[in-house]
């Protein structure tokens, strides 16, 4: 059973698999990275990545007579835009009404679930599959025995979650927009008496990570090529756990991503070849929470969170 | 400041505040309401018809105020133990996994002991409820204190472990025996069945047990020297830690507290359904109905004081029993009510901020330019600020 396991081909397929999976949790956890640097706590990820992914799979069911508007470039554009608008109102909540940002994504989560799932039972009824996106090989790297098969034989969503990697870092680190996220993460007053607009800065940050879930519901659903009720399952949830594992940090984030990738793949892969079975494969699917767990008693000692994180803005106060 | 005042202005004064803070979630959850009408025009649904069946099922006669009571148990007992969670500064989201855990172990007991009398099978139950929730909360409750984990963070990833934890045992162990795959148990010994209050209507005595943990909280929190200390941490750690007291054990005794709480409610749906027993068929949110969160709005919606909290759970639980209603009227599915429910939480925690400010607008406007004084006591008002002081706190 388990030497099935260990076998060139199947250990490349499941570490290739690894990098896809890892890339809905990059993904939204890149976001919410953005977000919290801001000192915006967004627990909503899980709703919002449900949100974007029914946008894409049904915008993508229905291309018949709907001529480019069922295109693939037109689903994720329409999962971008469902996300934009879940950052709005989830803007609204904290930054003009100052919700609890504890709470106030358990709202959100519960609205995307349900309302994702409604819309499913409601529009469309039966697990249908969709042409979702294919594999670009990039060439000459691509040839390169097991390793062109598990980095650059993936779809362009993938590419872009890893380009997205440096990207964040040099925008947060050496931009003037990175530099106003991390002042009012840190100490807004401070930032406000320079005539930083807190709340426009951290409005910006929102936008973008509620755009990046949506964008990770959406290549989730690319890679399941199949919706389903709560079809994230926590992943959501997970990745705001990332961003503490990767100490705020996009390229730490990459690391916990691949890490849940490896893990993701391997309970799928078990269970594929038949290694794990029935009842045994609702243990295993435990295993992405605990070792979140773990790996949250093993990071939490070193790290400083952004000092603002959490705190609405009130100049008056 | 002065010390003396016109009594009929101190109650006025008395009352304005409340009667504004419960004014203010009222009108966040009609607006929810509102953007759920939206939601089932575009649906084509009749929004008129299907909240005139919300509102008929959910109170309408003898038996709907009575299945709303029984929507509102689990509401309840999971408020108040966020009430002891937050007021001691303490994020607890884990209610959903900390309910599991109660349910499990109570009927682990009943299946192991079904023999014993009735008398003494049902206290027990309800105990090994509260042990099974108290330990759920008490992990993140020491991982919190010991190791510095944020807790909002692993009560959410208990959750998850609970939940694939109970589909693992009903797809298993504890699945009963030669029946279809279906995911529960076998009906559980008739002598651990909550009893039926006298009336002729769905009440067991789970209701009276929702209302008296919730005098047992009040009671913990605002008269005990224990309670003084939980809320002494939440209110300020750093103060507290000066002053002798032990930080890290009173978070670790909040989260078991609040857990406990949510146990007994896992142990209530169990032995308090009509089924009476343990049923894991459509995922484990089904069994819970969600009440590890809505506890939560229904705490808040409560000024996080166990006994409002009473009032606001059942309100809240109306609006869930008479949800079922509105989905079977205007024929859509039931993720409606899921959805609904995501758009008051939304709308109620939004509402809390405005509620302080109307809250200290009605102070100035009773006290006519006196200014608030001594208001800071008031228990909406301290509830935020604490909620406020905690999420900010060392994660």
């Amino acid at each position: 059973m388990w030497s099935d396991f260990f076998t060139v081909s199947v250990i490349v397929a499941t570490l290739a698999s690894a990098v896809r999976f890892a890339t809905p949790f990059l993904l939204a956890a890149l976001g919410e990275t953005i977000g919290q640097r801001s000192g915006v706590l967004n627990l909503g990820v899980e709703g919002v990545m449900l949100l974007g992914a029914f946008t894409a799979y049904y915008v993508r069911l229905n291309p018949s007579g709907w001529g480019w508007a069922g295109s693939l470039p037109a689903a994720i554009l329409a999962a971008i835009v469902v996300g934009a608008l879940m950052g709005l109102v989830y803007a609204w909540m904290t930054l003009v009404m100052h919700a609890e940002q504890g709470i106030s994504g358990i709202g959100v989560f519960l609205f995307g679930l349900g309302f994702t799932d409604l819309l499913f039972q409601k529009q469309v009824g039966v697990p249908l599959p969709i042409r979702g996106l294919t594999p670009w090989k990039i060439p000459l790297l691509g040839d390169i025995p097991h390793i062109g098969d598990i980095f650059f034989n993936h779809n362009p969503l993938v590419y872009l979650a890893y380009i997205l990697v440096p990207v964040i870092t040099i925008m947060i680190n050496r931009t003037t927009f990175g530099l106003n996220i991390r002042a009012v993460g840190e100490t807004p007053e401070a930032a406000d008496t320079l005539g930083v607009s807190v709340n426009r800065i951290r409005l910006g940050a929102i936008l973008l990570g509620n755009i990046l879930a949506a964008l990770a519901g959406a290549a989730l659903v690319m890679n399941t090529n199949i919706f389903q009720q709560n079809l994230t399952a926590g992943q959501g949830f997970i990745a705001v756990a990332l961003v503490y594992f990767g100490a705020w940090r996009p390229g730490g984030v990459m690391a916990g991503a691949l890490l849940f990738g490896i893990v993701s793949s391997t309970v799928l892969q078990l269970k594929t070849l038949g290694i794990v079975s029935g009842a045994a494969s609702a243990l295993t699917a435990m295993a992405p929470a605990l070792l979140t767990i773990v790996v949250l008693v093993i990071v939490s000692r070193r790290i400083g969170q952004p000092s603002a994180l959490t705190r609405p803005f009130d100049r008056d106060a | 400041m002065e010390k003396v005042q016109e009594p009929s202005v101190g109650l006025l004064r008395r009352l304005a505040r409340p009667l504004a803070g419960a004014a203010v979630p009222i009108f966040a959850v009609l607006a929810a309401l509102l953007v759920g009408a939206i939601m089932l025009i575009a649906l084509d649904a009749n929004a008129i018809d299907g909240y005139k069946a919300l509102f008929s099922g959910a109170f309408g006669g003898a038996d709907e105020l009575a299945d709303t009571a029984i929507k509102s148990m689990p509401l309840l007992l999971v408020g108040v133990g966020i009430c002891i969670a937050f007021r001691a500064g303490v994020i607890n989201i884990g209610g959903e996994g900390q309910i599991i855990a109660g349910a499990i172990l109570s009927t682990l007991v009943a299946l192991g002991l079904p023999g014993l009398p009735r008398i003494i099978l049902v206290p027990l139950v309800l105990l090994a409820g509260a042990i099974g929730g108290g330990i759920w909360g008490a992990i993140p409750g020491a991982l919190k204190a010991y190791a510095n984990v944020n807790e909002i963070l692993s009560t959410i990833m208990m959750n998850i472990v609970a939940a694939q934890f109970m589909s693992f045992l009903l797809q298993d162990w504890l699945i009963e025996e030669g029946a279809i795959k279906i995911q529960q148990t076998e009906r559980l010994s008739e002598n651990s069945h909550l009893p039926l209050l006298p009336g002729g209507t769905r009440l067991h005595l789970g209701v009276l047990i929702a209302i008296l943990v919730a005098v047992l909280g009040y009671v913990l929190l605002f008269r005990s020297a224990l309670g003084m200390r939980l809320r002494s941490v939440g209110h300020n750690p750093h103060a507290s830690r000066y002053a002798g007291m032990a930080v890290k054990k009173s978070i670790v005794q909040a989260l078991a507290f609040s857990g406990a709480c949510a146990g007994v409610a896992g142990a209530v749906l169990v032995f308090g359904s009509e089924s009476h027993r343990l049923i894991g068929e459509g995922g484990a949110a089904a069994f819970t109905q969600n009440a590890g969160f809505n506890g939560i709005v229904a705490a808040l919606f409560g000024g996080l004081h166990p006994l409002t909290t009473i009032p606001a759970s059942f309100l809240f639980g109306g609006l869930l029993q008479g949800g079922i209603d509105l989905q079977r009227e205007v024929q859509v599915p039931g993720a409606l009510i899921v959805a609904l429910n995501g758009l008051v939480v939304i709308f109620v925690v939004s509402s809390l901020k405005a509620r302080g400010r109307l809250g200290a607008w009605a102070d100035r406007f009773v006290t006519s330019g006196s200014g608030p004084s001594d208001v800071a006591t008031d228990a909406a008002d301290e509830a935020r600020t604490e909620v406020a002081a905690t999420s900010g706190g060392d994660a």
